[in-house]
């Protein structure tokens, strides 16, 4: 019986292989179609991945000088900038920065005042008709989750390895994507009124105007670390980096927790193993 | 043969006055020690048989994860999203208590399509196990009510599309199907009085599922366990004691399961989800791909599969009665299966057609999550999961029925004890 | 019938190890079990949105001379009263003696910043909160039993136990406050 379960273990696995590159074949219709979008490679991903401080600081500089002009982050807080695994901000610069942004408070007089740490970022819009009515009918999405919010896919069976990777950047791909994907529209296409040419938005006319170009912002370089080069492909990686904080600002004791956590269930599972068999040595089964 | 469980006579002796005055009022340590620690249970079963402690495991685990997320989520279409964020962003331990009880409705399913497949290979629902079998086929349909309920809660888009696609299965049921749909969504859309109400009862029925794995546990002590030769427990040399040998080695399967589990919770909690949730419901839009969660998968390419009137009945409708009848037809499986052998390792031949429907089975899944228009393996989508819907009805239909006729089975073993001293490791 | 008993427990030389085993799961298990307890319990303390807002720093600059507000801190009413050198003499005469709660004016305020009087606004009685500027000592009275608290927020009559408690608070400059 043995026998024939390995025999039939291993057709198995030999069909499998087989087979599966077949799946990569399949042909999408057009309406699907999507150009591939390039893995990059992020400090945060994999079982081991965690944020890049001073990558954050980049991308929170470049959200708020470009992006927080028509996106808002309604889930993100001040006080969120300086708690542990995150751009690391100082309280003090925390409460600096946040007395710099009006907050609506219905409870004082004029309706608004100064932020605290406690405030969240308030939105560059009053309502969202007025968000509309500044982006040509579109309303720019909030950043909050927004890098959770989009993924890649990837052809065939290859997703299966994702499971064994802790695959969870494909947002950031493709936001890095996104923002380098403005091109020339190609030969007969139609771009709309007020929209813009981009490879990897789906339907190809986005209402965003490229938002960042080489140059856009200038990093200050702290003492003793490397200045980074200022292009758009390094914003639009730090910017991406920063939107997946925002979405998941504990990603960094998430995964140390989780390193604690599965090495504890090897060892219980080891010694439960051994209970099991000194147990079982005494009967016949 | 051995006597049903209830002939036995309980050996428990009551060792202290307290337990003896207990034990003439409640004896429940009576009860406790008949039924999970002396409990007879044959010698030879293998790790298939772990599955339904694993699932006991994990009901406790979704209970107790969903009563705390419960002491913090909002069910208002207003405030839902936002009150999952706060418990991910805000709550102590909320990141990995919201993902544990994520990632715990998938790994409860996983635990569950193995524990089926163990009953449909091993004979497990054969007589005298027919109500415990169809109480388990209650307990499938419990859970994915229980699950399906519990994906809405977040009010991402795939919950709004996924309500509202699901729910617009009973407008196919004739005359009174439209008010039907209107009563379970408390409108003509899904909107705020579907969400709290899908709150209200996905709170409730993990405590029904309790009661009715109760029933389950007793429904399976009257005959007993089945076991990998199905071969009925026949002497005491059959048996072990449930403690400490199943209970340890229950035990050991669940610290084993939680490794995977805790490898999503931690390492990639929104891996077996769709990042189109994390955008808010909005009636207007939907999204380019309506998915459900993968449990749902190949069941959901059966209802997609019939896109072709049946004489009268319009290819919705007929969606709807396959996707019924795929869960239905489980409860009749005791009667359509006419082998006098119960398990699948002495029938050669059903080894084969039950392999091959479990990768029907995973064949369906994937066709599932494909698009309507796509191809695969150079067959289109609709075409192929026609061909594997057609195969999982003829396996209940024709195979369990008819295929007896022409097998021939390998010599049973005497009793499970002859089976055990006939095998090299003890 | 009964289970033929499986081999009985033997004494035997590999006993102690047996046993040691059976010991570290066991611990082993217990541990698991205080380590996924732990987060079940602790979720229910104060989340980081409500712990932000457990100090909070208050402008004093437009508060005049005899002016109070009440602001929110920590869900509880706090007056805030920018008192007059008459409050302040008042409430520095008083002996203690006729104080049913005893206390000096000096340890109800701050040195060197004796004009604040910063308490919570609910009436030790039973937490209604208080009039300010009215009954018979010139300080607070309590509408819903009639207690009457002096210009330092002392009981002085009524039913109210002891004097409107004072939060945690400090001054991190002559016009901004920060409690608790």
């Amino acid at each position: 019986m043995t026998k024939v379960k390995t025999v039939f273990a291993a057709f198995a696995t030999a069909a499998t292989l087989i087979v599966a590159p077949a799946f990569g074949q399949e042909a999408e219709a057009d309406s699907h179609a999507q150009p591939q979008i390039e893995a990059q490679s992020w400090s945060f991903a994999g079982p081991f991945g965690k944020y890049d401080e001073h990558q954050l600081q980049r991308g929170f500089q470049v959200f708020r000088e470009v992006c927080s002009g028509c996106h808002s982050a309604r889930l993100i807080a001040f006080r969120n900038l300086s708690e542990e695994g995150g751009p690391g901000f100082t309280e003090e610069q925390v409460k600096a920065l946040a007395a710099e942004y009006q907050v609506t408070d219905p409870s004082v007089a004029e309706g608004q005042r100064p932020g605290v740490a406690a405030d969240y970022w308030p939105s560059p819009f009053a309502s969202e008709q007025e968000a509309r009515d500044a982006n040509g009918g579109a309303v720019p999405p909030d950043f909050s989750v927004l890098a959770k919010a989009r993924g890649t896919t990837q052809p065939g069976l290859w997703w299966v390895l994702n499971y064994f990777t802790a695959f969870q950047e494909g947002g950031p791909d493709y936001i890095h994507a996104l923002l380098n994907g403005y091109e020339e529209p190609p030969q007969g296409t139609e771009v709309p009124e007020g929209k813009y040419y981009n490879n990897f938005f789906p339907g190809h006319s986005i209402g965003m105007a490229p938002p960042l170009s080489d140059g856009a912002v200038t990093y200050e370089v702290a003492e003793g670390e490397q200045a980074v080069p200022l292009t758009l492909d390094q914003y639009s990686k730090d910017v991406a980096a920063f939107m997946m904080w925002a979405a998941e600002p504990h990603l960094n004791s998430r995964k140390a927790a989780g390193f604690r956590v599965i090495l504890f269930l090897l060892v219980f599972a080891g010694l439960m193993w051994m209970t099991k068999s000194k147990l079982w040595s005494r009967v016949k089964h | 043969m051995t006597t049903p469980d209830h002939n036995i006579h309980s050996t428990y002796q009551p060792t202290s006055g307290f337990e003896r005055w207990l034990d003439e009022r409640l004896p429940i340590v009576r009860f406790g020690k008949e039924h999970l620690l002396d409990f007879p249970t044959p010698r030879n079963l293998n790790y298939w048989w772990t599955f339904g402690a694993i699932l006991v495991f994990m009901l406790t685990v979704q209970i107790v994860t969903g009563i705390v997320l419960a002491m913090h989520y909002v069910p208002n279409v207003s405030l839902a999203f936002d009150s999952v964020e706060q418990i991910r962003r805000d709550v102590n331990g909320g990141r990995i208590l919201q993902a544990t009880h994520a990632v715990g409705a998938s790994m409860f399913f996983f635990a569950l399509y193995i524990h089926m497949g163990r009953n449909l290979y091993f004979g497990s629902y054969k007589a005298p196990r027919e109500i415990l079998y169809m109480l388990g086929v209650l307990l499938f349909t419990l859970v994915m009510a229980t699950a399906f309920m519990g994906y809405v809660l977040p009010w991402g888009q795939m919950s709004f599309w996924a309500a509202t696609v699901i729910t617009n299965i009973f407008a196919a049921i004739p005359v009174v199907g439209q008010p039907i749909l209107e009563l379970l969504r408390g409108g003509f859309a899904v909107d705020n009085p579907t969400l709290n109400r899908f709150f209200s009862l996905h709170y409730l029925l993990p405590f029904v599922i309790a009661a009715v794995v109760v029933l389950h546990i007793w429904a399976l002590h009257v005959p007993g366990n089945n076991n990998p030769t199905g071969v009925e427990v026949k002497s005491s040399r059959d048996t072990v004691a449930f403690h400490p040998y199943y209970t340890m080695k229950d035990l050991l399967a669940i610290v084993v399961f939680c490794i995977p589990f805790a490898w999503f919770v931690f390492m990639a909690p929104d891996i077996l989800g769709h990042p189109d949730n994390y955008v808010m419901a909005n009636s207007q839009v939907t999204p380019t791909h309506i998915v459900p969660e993968w449990y749902f998968l190949p069941f959901y390419a059966i209802l997609r599969a019939i896109d072709f009137n049946i004489l009268f009945i319009d290819s919705r409708l007929g969606g709807v009665i396959f996707f019924a009848g795929s869960i239905l037809i489980l409860f009749f499986v005791p009667w359509l299966d006419r082998s006098p052998v119960r398990s699948g390792g002495y029938r050669p031949v059903f080894k084969l057609f039950y392999w091959l429907f479990v990768v029907n089975f995973l064949m369906l899944a994937y066709l599932g999550a494909a698009p309507a228009d796509g191809t695969v393996l150079g067959l289109s989508v609709p075409t192929f999961s026609k061909i594997c819907t057609f195969y999982y009805f003829f396996y209940f239909l024709i195979v369990l029925p008819f295929l007896p006729r022409f097998e021939t089975y390998r010599p049973l073993p005497a009793s499970i004890s002859e089976n055990v001293l006939g095998r090299t490791h003890s | 019938m009964a289970n033929q008993p499986d081999l009985a427990l033997q004494e035997s030389p590999h006993s102690t190890r047996r046993d040691f085993l059976y010991v570290a799961s066991g611990a082993v298990g217990a541990v698991a079990v205080a380590g996924a307890v732990w987060p079940l319990i602790n979720q229910m303390n104060p989340d980081a949105s409500v712990r932000a807002l457990a100090s909070i720093e208050f402008d004093l600059s437009a508060i005049e001379e005899g002016q109070s507000v009440t602001i929110k801190w920590r869900g509880l009413p706090v007056f805030v009263r920018h008192r007059t050198a008459a409050e302040i003499e008042e409430a520095r005469a008083v002996p203690l003696s006729e104080l049913k709660d005893p206390a000096t004016d000096a340890e109800r305020t701050k040195e060197g910043h004796e004009q604040w009087l910063i308490m919570i606004a609910n009436c030790t009685h039973l937490g209604c909160v208080p009039v300010g500027e009215s009954g018979d000592y010139d300080g607070w009275l309590c509408p819903c039993h009639g207690s009457h608290y002096d210009t330092a927020g002392r009981i002085r009559k009524g039913p109210a136990p002891t004097n409107l408690v004072l939060p945690e608070y400090e001054f991190v400059s002559d016009t901004l406050v920060q409690i608790g």
